[in-house]
């Protein structure tokens, strides 16, 4: 028998229908895989489950009983616990605290503190209760929800991209404990689109697109391709590097070392850094270990010592953003509204703030509307964003199209060097797949190109050579070609601590 | 110059008389931004309350009832303020600035017949034993229930945030509203009920001001109180102990002030009167190492 099945589950919001007609079952201690793209409705499904969403029709049923939770509390009473993607979870709080509040009736602090204690020992998972959660890394915040959900003792775990703060060793760890809770009898929901993994854990596969199901299949016997292909509905383009020499050095980081810029920042450790011409250098990390202070750093929007940064022979680290683009160095940040772009602000306007400069789109401080027009036109029509017209706000547009256009502002402005952050991060699979030829042209073009992802795939597609960025140092940067997942997992930091399940099945 | 004339016992006596007003609306506001809500109306709704209880007493001759009236006109202004914030998303920076100068006008509506009236008399308790102290006796123990009962709120809150489910609720309510809604908590009822007890606890610290520390009716009477309980509770760095020490010391250097002023010292009158802002907040400054509740002032609506 099994314990979830959902029938003909329809949500609609205004404009978008999210989930249309989806059914699905699960069966007691299976690890089910729920694939799609973004936007495919996999969030939303999930959301019903856990009562988050009221589904306008359709039914679920629980262990054969009907089952409409009216809000989370009522699904947690029933079972069901869940790992979110975007963490749950409160920075100023302790890890105890933070448990606390997952829990219908919690125990006094001080026996959570020892449960925490006791659960996190017994599967692997070290974590100190009393810590203050904001000072935790992106992994040991994983470990908190997950510990949340366990101390329920649940029959459903849901958990929606878990994966994607993890190095590869904590993703072999984290398996190990999802197999030792199949094998006590709770069953997985676990949602991705990182194909590789669901292969080797998942049971079953449910596949999404558009808020329909477009097919079901047993993971462990589809290629990895065949299940991209069913999740975003064609056939995917291959990018191509060419096999050009390098040139000569563009930009030079020696002992790059800055203070955290907030409280809960990271503090950048002794950087160096050779990039050459034509050269794509990959930086991987798990969030949180100093991303975001090294681009800031890059790009201008931290100052460093002068010298901790050379463009060329010039000495840039003291400029700021604008100076630098003048020199020909672009940076495209990770979070596209609000830091790359201005959400509320249109196209064009977002096209000048960063094109003025080197695209002279000023003229004795007065604009050239009709200028920054055209430079907004040419970003849309090469870079293939859909959206009515230059003239539409940067909110407007879905994530995928935003960060095209984000990225193409800066290609389009023919960088010597450039600095991108997450440059497909929540971006559609084909739209990633155009992301990353035009970064291999620009580079093909004889510019330097430094980008950081969490995403090591993407890495090991694009870049030359390729660092780990962990705790803010970073690892000496080696060849991609003939770099296994083991050696990067090492150059991440390893495991973090963390260790296999010692629980007996 | 007459510093002799300065009673160092008295001094000290009347330093948790002048600061009572500002710890009431102060640890009222902590609580309201720990919720995750800034709402800039103290002002207003000090002034309301203190409108509010003067009428009240005068008119059953008890200044009990007077301080409950009070509290009920503070809260009910500020739940004004809550709906338009909470229901119908208005900016909480615009709201609050415009609920001050609504309760200043307000206020001086209603305190029209109370002008020049004396309020009924409020008794100091004189705590048996411990008041019979020399020197500590007078200094702390012989004071109206009100400051004590302003001690009783700042401990109550210290032990409401951090002893007990209701006080992690709010305090995770304040810190990620979305989080919170995630796991199923009522964002905005938190938020409504946080932001009624501030309305109240403004509304009792006006109060203080009409029935003891003056005690008449004047109109703006509360004169930019409610704008340094505000900055109270941003330099205590939102923890209810740092903010007893942030009221107190601004009464110890307002009482002192005049004190001054009186012994005729050769200090511009205006310097002394700036003195006691200039103090307190150059002192919590340097001790500041709080971090706001990180929804603190943000709009909160559930995307369903």
């Amino acid at each position: 028998m099994s314990l979830l099945t959902i029938e003909n589950l329809t949500k609609a919001y205004p404009g978008v229908v999210a989930n249309n007609d989806v059914s699905l079952e699960i069966g007691r201690g299976e690890i089910h895989a729920l694939l799609g793209e973004n936007g495919a409705g996999k969030s939303t499904l999930v959301k019903a489950i856990y009562g988050l969403v009221k589904p306008d029709a359709g039914k679920m049923t629980l262990n054969g009983a009907d089952f409409e939770p009216a809000n989370p509390s009522a699904a947690r009473a029933a079972g069901i616990a869940m790992v979110f993607q975007h963490f749950s979870l409160f920075d100023a709080l302790t890890v105890a605290e933070n448990i606390a509040l997952g829990l219908e009736n919690p125990p006094p602090q001080a026996q959570i503190s020892e449960d925490v204690r006791k659960v996190s020992d017994q599967y692997g998972l070290p974590l100190d209760p009393e810590m203050i959660v904001g000072d935790l890394s992106a992994g040991e915040r994983q470990r908190v929800e997950i510990i949340r959900c366990l101390l329920q003792d649940p029959k459903l775990l849901i958990m929606d991209e878990p994966t994607s703060v993890l190095t590869p060793q904590e993703v072999t760890i984290l398996f190990e404990t999802l197999r030792k809770l199949q094998s006590e009898g709770t069953s997985i929901l676990y949602i991705s689109h990182k194909l590789e993994e669901i292969r080797a854990l998942c049971d079953n596969a449910t596949v999404l697109r558009l808020g329909q199901v477009v097919g079901t299949c047993d993971p462990r016997r589809t290629s990895a391709r065949d299940m991209a292909e069913l999740m975003v509905g064609m056939a995917l383009q291959i990018t191509s590097k060419s096999g050009k020499p390098l040139g000569d050095v563009a930009l030079r980081l020696s002992n790059l070392t800055a203070g955290a810029p907030h409280q809960f920042g990271t503090a950048l450790k002794h950087i160096s850094l050779e990039v050459r011409k034509g050269e794509v250098l990959g930086i991987g990390g798990v969030a949180g270990n100093g991303q975001d202070e090294l681009v800031a750093a890059l790009s201008g929007e931290m100052k460093v010592g002068a010298q901790m940064v050379v463009m060329g022979d010039i000495p840039i680290g003291a400029l700021p953003p604008n100076k630098r683009r003048a020199m020909g160095l672009c940076a495209a940040p990770e979070e596209r509204n609000g830091h790359a772009a201005a959400p509320d602000m249109t196209l064009v306007e977002n096209a000048l703030m960063t094109g003025a400069t080197r695209l002279s789109l000023t003229r004795n401080g007065f604009l050239q509307w009709d200028k920054a027009r055209a430079f907004a036109d040419a970003i849309i029509e090469t870079f293939d964003v859909r959206t009515p017209s230059a003239n539409n706000t940067a909110r407007s547009l879905s994530g995928g199209n935003l960060q095209k256009f984000v990225i193409g502002r800066e290609i389009m402005q023919n960088p010597d060097v450039l600095v991108i952050n997450q440059p497909t991060w929540g971006v559609d699979a084909s739209a990633a797949a155009s992301i990353r030829q035009a970064i291999l042209d620009l580079a093909n073009n004889g510019a330097a190109v430094v980008v950081i992802s969490q995403d090591l795939d993407e890495l090991m597609e694009i870049s030359d050579r390729f660092a780990a960025l962990n705790e803010g140092k970073l690892s000496e940067p080696r060849p991609t070609q003939g770099l296994t997942m083991e050696e990067i997992g090492l150059m991440l930091g390893g495991a973090h601590g963390m260790e296999v399940a010692h629980v007996d099945a | 110059m007459d510093l002799s004339s300065i009673n160092p016992i008295l001094l000290l006596a009347s330093l948790m008389v002048a600061a009572t007003p500002i710890l009431l609306a102060a640890i009222g506001e902590l609580v309201v931004e720990r919720a995750g809500v800034l709402n800039l109306g103290v002002e207003g709704m000090m002034i309301t309350g203190a409108v509010c209880g003067f009428a009240f007493a005068t008119i059953t001759g008890s200044p009990w009832l007077g301080f409950v009236a009070a509290a009920l006109g503070g809260a009910a202004l500020s739940l004004l303020f809550g709906v338009l914030t909470q229901y119908l998303l208005t900016n909480q920076v615009a709201t609050g600035l415009a609920l001050t100068l609504f309760g200043l006008g307000l206020s001086a509506l209603i305190g029209q017949g109370y002008i020049g009236i004396k309020a009924p008399a409020f008794p100091d308790i004189h705590v048996p034993l411990l008041g019979d102290i020399p020197v500590i006796g007078p200094i702390i123990f012989q004071h109206d229930p009100m400051v004590y009962i302003g001690l009783a709120l700042v401990a109550g809150t210290y032990w409401f945030l951090h002893k007990t489910r209701g006080g992690l609720i709010l305090r995770a309510v304040g810190e990620n509203h979305d989080a919170a809604h995630a796991l199923g908590y009522k964002v905005i009822k938190v938020r409504l009920l946080a932001i009624m007890f501030g309305g109240a606890c403004a509304g009792l610290g006006g109060a203080y001001l009409s029935l003891v520390r003056v005690p008449q009716w004047t109109e703006g009477m509360t004169a930019g109180a409610g704008w340094i309980a505000l900055a109270i509770v941003v330099f205590a760095g939102w923890k209810p102990w740092r903010l007893l020490l942030g009221a107190y010391l601004f009464g110890g250097v307002t009482v002192l002030q005049l004190n001054l002023q009186a012994a005729g010292v050769a200090v511009p009158v205006e310097y002394l009167s700036m003195s006691p802002y200039l103090a307190t907040i150059v002192v919590l400054v340097i001790m500041s190492s709080g971090r706001a509740p990180g929804s603190l002032g943000r709009i909160f609506h559930a995307s369903r």
